[in-house]
């Protein structure tokens, strides 16, 4: 398997890669199956997802709720635009902190590879520092949490600058 | 503890990205980084401001000058930050690779 990779595009998008060793129509329900998810959409260790409500149809409605031990949680709120199976998924969702966080537009792409699947997920913020609150805070509350490499965010630096003047960057 | 979503905040906006990029070749005054901008120098040492209190840059005195440079500390608490937001999201998709080997295995078992 080829590791995930996450880069920010443009001023407002988000686009993270991986490969799966499983075929579209796998992946796929383990995105919209909620006794699926609920496997594995978890984050960091220590976190469980007592509620997953998933309408996976156009217009449906999902809620994802997390908790760890210490009692801490959140949870996620969207709407389906559109699916096809098994192919591709729009959705819309924002975070509760519990305050609602501004509405992040997702696109997860499924496409064959060989025996396995490229998962594609292309999500767009309503502005850069949406975007920029977003990779700092982690998305959907440091659980499914994005990252970039900080060279991604500061791409307007030199990378030979950025080594010398900034350690191990 | 650095405060990381005044450093995100603080990294949103581009004469700051600009700003940071040119301490990332050195140390500079506030006059030579105002230098490839047509902003006051005001303007400038209020972006300075912000980069400041985000732990991203320091200044140090010398004579009259107060000269910046990128505060490695801070930029690497950022770092760390994002890597452990990949790691959540890796671990995540580990997981999957799991849940999708036992929906393999189950179909195979099926008559």
């Amino acid at each position: 398997m080829s590791k995930m990779t996450l880069k920010t595009e443009g001023e407002t998008h988000i686009v993270v890669t991986r490969r799966f060793a499983a075929p579209p129509e796998a992946v796929y329900r383990a995105h919209t199956d909620p006794k699926l998810i609920q496997q594995w959409l978890l984050g960091p260790e220590g976190w469980t997802m007592p509620v997953c409500i998933n309408e996976a149809r156009p217009g449906g409605k999902f809620r994802y709720e997390w908790k760890n031990a210490k009692g801490a949680g959140f949870y996620i709120t969207g709407e389906f635009v559109e699916l096809k199976p098994y192919s591709r998924i729009v959705h819309v969702e924002r975070m509760h902190l519990p305050d609602p966080t501004p509405d992040n537009h997702v696109e997860t792409r499924f496409d064959e590879e060989g025996a396995g699947t490229l998962m594609t997920m292309r999500m767009t913020l309503p502005d850069g520092k949406t975007r920029a609150a977003m990779l700092a805070t982690g998305m959907e509350g440091g659980m499914e949490a994005s990252y970039v490499r900080l060279e991604d965010l500061l791409r307007s630096l030199p990378a030979e600058g950025l080594e010398k003047g900034a350690g191990r960057l | 503890m650095y405060d990381l979503d005044a450093a995100f905040s603080a990294l949103a906006d581009p004469t700051r990205r600009a700003i940071l990029a040119r301490l990332a070749t050195g140390e500079a005054t506030v006059n030579e980084l105002a230098a490839p901008f047509e902003m006051t120098q005001p303007a400038i040492s209020q972006h300075l401001k912000v980069l400041e209190d985000a732990g991203l840059i320091v200044r140090r005195v010398e004579g009259t000058k107060r000269p910046r440079r990128l505060a490695k500390a801070g930029i690497e608490a950022m770092d760390q930050w994002l890597a452990m937001l990949r790691g959540a999201l890796e671990k995540n998709y580990d997981r999957l690779d799991e849940v999708l080997n036992g929906m393999e295995k189950r179909k195979g078992e099926k008559p």
